[in-house]
């Protein structure tokens, strides 16, 4: 009975990680699909994705077509590239950011056409920070009672909090200090402007008054 | 794993090799909840549709809002599997949706930029589809919690509730932050461009106050 029941909850989570993508959409084969994350730094980004190759022959969508590959490029505030690879018709990938910033997260099949190819169905979950932790994987490989995996994932969730309070100061200083800037161009243009326009004014007339000379007027 | 079958605490008539229990919670798996928060970047005169098979009964909640982008709006729609138009709004700026779906079947959710003529969008959406799951082990008995478990619970809901905040407050912070960046880029550009367009008609000017032949001098064309 009890190994029953491991294989259950073996079966229950083999289910649970198939029916997690719900939500899908519609590519081009050549088309590049990107999904922005702006992520305090320290935190875990977790991808899962499904990709089926539209049939023309029965008019639906087939599922796993070893030929496709899905190239995943995760590109970071500064536009490095964090993650870059080619994954099969189904997987995940994980990355952990580094900078406090806007990360780029852009899906294209690794298709070799030319222009627009047949339709692609993808279906993407994308799961940030404290929900990317698996945790019935944490309660079985740390013997954790209910009320101590309750606690642990309280815990995570108020840590991630306090990153994400972090990451507004930061945000908070930077507009300040492009909303400074802004003033400070502003004012530095109004006096470069004045400047400019007294110089030239001052210029034209002393030019002026030579041509008058010159042509006798004056 | 030994844990949570002693922790069963009521009795199911057994079957054999199969626990009717567990079995009932099998066909309950299905109806998990999902729960995608996604932002991308919808470019002028495109739409963009995501779809999501959802099961009737099942509480879900729509929520999108446009970051950045010309006056921050979006054409948004919701259509049933039998194509029928749940929800449709034209230029709006952000707006939550909860409904229970009355068919199962795949609900498309579409956004429009196609009013549109050159700027792109950044459009925030988040799909909520059933309760959160609960942790493993922690839904499983159905005997009452115990005060400490409840409270447990209460501020974990309570901790969600502020996550959500802060993801508005990010929103509306990067909506700000944004465009302060683009007016300061615009003001470098434009102060540069006025410089030179004083410098260069006052220099133009200056060339036909010299003596040159009135047939070369392009101001006194006019």
């Amino acid at each position: 009975m009890k190994s029953f029941g491991n294989l259950f909850w073996v079966f229950v989570f083999l289910l649970s990680s198939y029916t997690v993508q719900g939500l899908y959409f519609h590519i081009g084969e050549t088309e590049r699909k990107c999904f922005i994350e702006e992520i305090p730094d320290d935190t875990t980004v977790i991808g899962i994705y499904k990709v089926e190759l539209h049939d023309p022959k029965t008019g639906g969508y087939m599922p796993s077509n070893p030929n496709i590959g899905m190239h995943v490029e995760v590109r970071d505030p500064d536009d490095k590239t964090v993650l870059s690879k080619v994954y099969s018709t189904e997987g995940r990938f994980t990355f952990t950011s580094h900078t406090p910033g806007e990360h780029v997260i852009c899906l294209y099949s690794n298709s070799t056409k030319w222009f627009a190819g047949s339709q692609l169905r993808v279906h993407l979950d994308i799961q940030v920070g404290e929900q990317a932790v698996d945790y019935a994987n944490v309660a079985r490989k740390e013997k954790l009672t209910e009320l101590q995996l309750r606690i642990r994932q309280l815990l995570d969730q108020v840590d991630q909090i306090s990153k994400e309070q972090n990451y507004q100061r930061y945000r908070e200083e930077r507009f300040r200090q492009t909303s400074e800037s802004t003033n400070q161009r502003v004012l530095w243009w109004s006096f470069a402007q004045t400047a400019v326009l007294l110089t030239m004014g001052y210029w034209q007339m002393r030019h002026l008054k030579s041509f008058f000379e010159a042509k006798k007027l004056v | 794993m030994a844990s949570f079958s002693s922790r069963n605490r009521w009795t199911c008539p057994a079957l054999n090799y199969l626990n009717v229990c567990h079995l009932l919670l099998v066909f309950f798996l299905p109806a998990l909840v999902s729960s995608v928060e996604l932002t991308f970047e919808l470019p002028d005169n495109a739409k963009e549709c995501f779809h999501e098979n959802i099961q009737k009964g099942i509480q879900t909640t729509f929520e999108f809002q446009v970051v950045t982008g010309g006056h921050y709006d979006v054409d948004v729609s919701i259509e049933t599997p039998t194509k029928q138009v749940i929800y449709k709004e034209v230029k709006k700026q952000y707006d939550t949706f909860p409904f229970v779906p009355e068919t199962t079947g795949t609900y498309s959710f579409c956004f429009s930029n196609e009013f549109s003529t050159f700027s792109h969008k950044l459009v925030y959406m988040d799909l909520q589809v059933g309760d959160e799951s609960p942790l493993p082990g922690v839904g499983e008995h159905i005997t009452a919690m115990t005060q400490l478990e409840t409270s447990a619970q209460s501020i974990h809901e309570n901790l969600n509730s502020v996550i959500d905040y802060q993801t508005h407050h990010r929103l509306r912070e990067a909506q700000g932050r944004k465009r302060a960046e683009d007016l300061n880029e615009r003001v470098q550009l434009w102060s540069i461009l006025e410089t030179l367009a004083v410098f260069s008609i006052s220099v133009g000017q200056f060339n036909c106050e010299r003596p040159i032949p009135e047939s070369q001098c392009p101001m006194l064309q006019f």
